[in-house]
């Protein structure tokens, strides 16, 4: 049976023609036969044709139940809901005829007047309605700042960038309470004096003019000296009396402090944790001691545990009359928690680094710093920005977790409104979940959105 | 000494460039390299063989601090080479290394790969750092991949700039770790030329490799390695021709005879 290999070949004498690929791999009949009609297009045999049939009507099924559940959501949220409510009527808009109302028996759809009644303290909470144009401000110019930064195009987008990481905050914290804290610039003077006299050594010691030893700590004089700098002009910054009325944390809440716990910890989260996963994996025993004590310890306890911990426990054990701000203790706990989170996707990145890039590094004389700055972090990131943004919205969503000490996210202000019974109607708590799951979904998949549109970009600009 | 070692009409200075002195190294238990004596002078161009595990790479990696040494004395360039990581960066500098995958880093494009290292660790400005880049991605003949990324380029052509990239940094010794072992046959050519023309231009270079036809035509000296010891150390032609060591005989006759 043996062929020789000529006689079932043979040698081409002209260019094979380049052809069109078959009607049913391209175009719209391609489409829907790879897509659709995929595993209904069997009939060779009996059996493949039941197995088509079957897999057919279970895709009809599903999508009767899906299209089903589709039609439920937006009967509910628009075709039956209740968009206008009525001068001096709350409730009664919502009722059907044997509950009190107008509405047809049997009637179930939202209840948005309830949302437009309680809007200002779903957003704000129990913010000084007068005052509301501070939070709006701080929005505003968080806002413009974050599209600057996101949109290419922008010119000055890393001055943008530091000034929303470094006087944005400062801003935002003397807009947000009314700044006029009790700074005693008695200590802010001294501040400023030893971090004056640290830059001056410092300075005289990068000139040489200390003697070797001290020389070689001179950028740690210098840094320490700007510590201290910043520290007395933050603190007098938040003394200064601007003429706003104070409005205590205990007032904020609704979106307001949802953003606020999210942006802090986001912000925080992700330098914290790179820091921590270098650490991890650094060569000094006591870092790598030390950031793995950190981390497996935030992960091993729950967040609540912690938000308990926070606002409960920890009162006991400072010395009376010190006191911290329930948000600011929420807030540093929240931090902690997520940057322990985000050091191991950052180390996570680190570890799947190809050896080679740290030699390569090392082998052209770049010290630490800049090798981990300009070669193996943007890389190790850019590897990890799924579980990055991953770790971004849960945190977001974790926020939450804050209404059970007491702080009045958006959860725990739309709860709350359940309580009037102005505007208690069945459909009530519906209306007020499902808005405040549209703004969380908002957020969170305008988060997804980006993260895809950022990965989308780097693996094309480097085309592996 | 270094007048016995002329070669294709060119002089070797007295220079002494790298020196190692009863260098000892472990991994762990295993004993890597055993009591290496190696002298290298400016313009000397040195070739390492041996089989896999033989502790070649090793070698020349102990020479920029890659891998650290347990015992002895290495002397680059002057600097002693020590657990004082000043000296680390200082010998660093001013030795080049290329390495068997290459190591290009991805995410920038081969202009930025060049001039990283002059402009973070030279403190050169960006454009002159540029204008020696260019300089020397001409010199490997590939200007037009400048605004390129790596992935984008061959294995030759990245072998290549992985050369200019050290090159750029104007070193005063340049490694090369296996460099052409990671390449199509296809490619090796055009690395192995790009690293004739810089031999003749005077680099001093110790490279690993394999290529016996690039050790006859520009090494110096070659040097068996087997079992983390020099075993042998000759001129190319008797190195070839007249081997002394069995070992060396059994190497030769295996990678010249297939």
């Amino acid at each position: 049976m043996a062929k020789t290999p000529t006689s079932i070949g043979f040698v081409r004498d002209a260019i094979a023609p380049i052809l069109p690929p078959p009607a049913r791999e391209a175009g719209v009949t391609g489409w829907l036969y790879h897509n659709v009609f995929a595993s209904f297009s069997d009939f060779t045999s009996p059996t493949a044709s039941i197995r088509s049939i079957l897999i057919g009507l279970l895709t009809v099924g599903l999508g009767y139940f899906f299209l089903k559940q589709v039609y439920g959501l937006l009967n509910f949220s628009i075709f039956s809901a209740v968009w206008v409510g009525q001068e001096g009527i709350k409730r009664e808009v919502c009722l059907t005829v044997d509950q009190g109302g107008d509405l047809p028996s049997g009637w179930h759809g939202a209840c948005w007047p309830f949302v437009y009644a309680k809007m200002k303290f779903i957003f704000y909470g129990a913010y000084n309605n007068d005052q509301l144009w501070r939070v709006n401000l701080t929005g505003l110019i968080g806002l413009i700042g974050l599209i600057w930064v996101i949109i290419e195009r922008m010119p000055y987008r890393k001055h943008v960038g530091v000034f929303l990481l470094t006087i944005y905050p400062i801003i935002a914290l003397i807009l947000l309470t009314g700044g006029n804290f009790n700074t005693d610039y008695n200590n802010v003077a001294i501040n400023v004096l030893i971090g004056l006299g640290l830059i001056t050594i410092g300075r005289q010691a990068a000139a040489g003019r200390l003697g070797g030893t001290i020389t070689e700590f001179a950028a740690m004089f210098g840094l320490f000296g700007w510590g201290f700098v910043i520290y007395a002009a933050i603190t007098a910054a938040l003394g200064a009396d601007v003429g706003l009325v104070a409005i205590g944390t205990n007032d904020w809440g609704g979106l307001l402090i949802t953003l606020v716990v999210a942006v802090t910890g986001i912000v925080a989260a992700l330098p914290l944790g790179i820091v921590l996963a270098l650490g991890r994996r650094s060569d000094m025993l006591v870092a790598r001691i030390l950031s793995t004590i950190f981390i497996e310890f935030w992960r091993g306890v729950p967040l609540i545990t912690v938000l308990f911990m926070a606002s409960v426990m920890l009162p006991l054990f400072l010395p009376e009359g010190v006191n911290f701000d329930n948000l600011l203790r929420a807030l540093v706990g929240v931090m902690l928690f997520s940057a322990a989170y985000m050091a191991e996707v950052v180390r996570g990145g680190l570890q799947a680094m190809d050896k080679g890039q740290f030699e390569g590094a090392d082998a052209l004389g770049l010290s630490y710093i800049q090798k981990m700055r300009l070669i193996i972090l943007p890389q190790a990131l850019t590897h990890v920005i799924p579980g990055i943004v991953n770790t971004f919205i849960g945190l977001f969503k974790d926020t939450t977790l804050v209404s059970i000490v007491g702080i009045f996210d958006m959860l725990g202000a739309v709860q709350s409104t359940y309580s009037d019974t102005a505007w208690a109607t069945p459909t009530q708590d519906d209306t007020g979940y499902l808005f405040i799951c549209m703004i969380y979904f908002v957020f969170c998949f305008g988060m997804s959105r980006y993260s895809m549109f950022m990965e989308y970009k780097l693996s094309t600009s480097r085309k592996h | 000494m270094a007048a016995t070692l002329r070669q294709n009409n060119k002089t070797i200075s007295d220079e002494v460039i790298v020196s190692m002195m009863g260098v000892n190294k472990w991994f762990s238990q295993f004993h890597v390299l055993r009591d290496i004596n190696l002298t290298v002078h400016k313009g000397e161009r040195i070739v390492v063989c041996g089989p896999s595990g033989s502790g070649k790479s090793t070698l020349i990696r102990c020479l920029n601090r890659l891998e650290e040494h347990q015992a002895g004395d290495i002397n680059v360039h002057g600097i002693e080479l020590n657990s004082d990581i000043k000296n680390i960066e200082v010998i660093r500098r001013e030795v080049g290394m290329v390495f068997q995958h290459f190591n290009l880093f991805p995410h920038l494009t081969i202009l930025e790969n060049c001039t990283l290292a002059p402009i973070w660790v030279r403190k050169m400005p960006k454009k002159d750092a540029e204008a020696i880049a260019m300089k020397y991605l001409e010199t490997v003949k590939i200007p037009e991949q400048a605004h390129k990324y790596p992935g984008q380029l061959s294995g030759g052509q990245q072998q290549r700039v992985a050369i200019a990239r050290a090159l750029c940094m104007e070193p005063q010794l340049m490694l090369f770790d296996e460099p052409t072992s990671a390449l199509d046959p296809e490619m090796i050519k055009e690395v192995l030329d790009t690293m004739v023309e810089l031999a003749e231009s005077g680099m001093t270079m110790i490279c690993v490799t394999h290529e016996m036809g690039f050790a006859r035509k520009v090494a110096d000296r070659v040097i068996f390695m087997d079992e983390g010891q020099i075993i042998e150390e000759k001129a190319p032609e008797t190195f070839f021709n007249h081997p002394e060591n069995e070992r060396t005989k059994l190497f030769l006759s295996q990678i010249l005879n297939h």
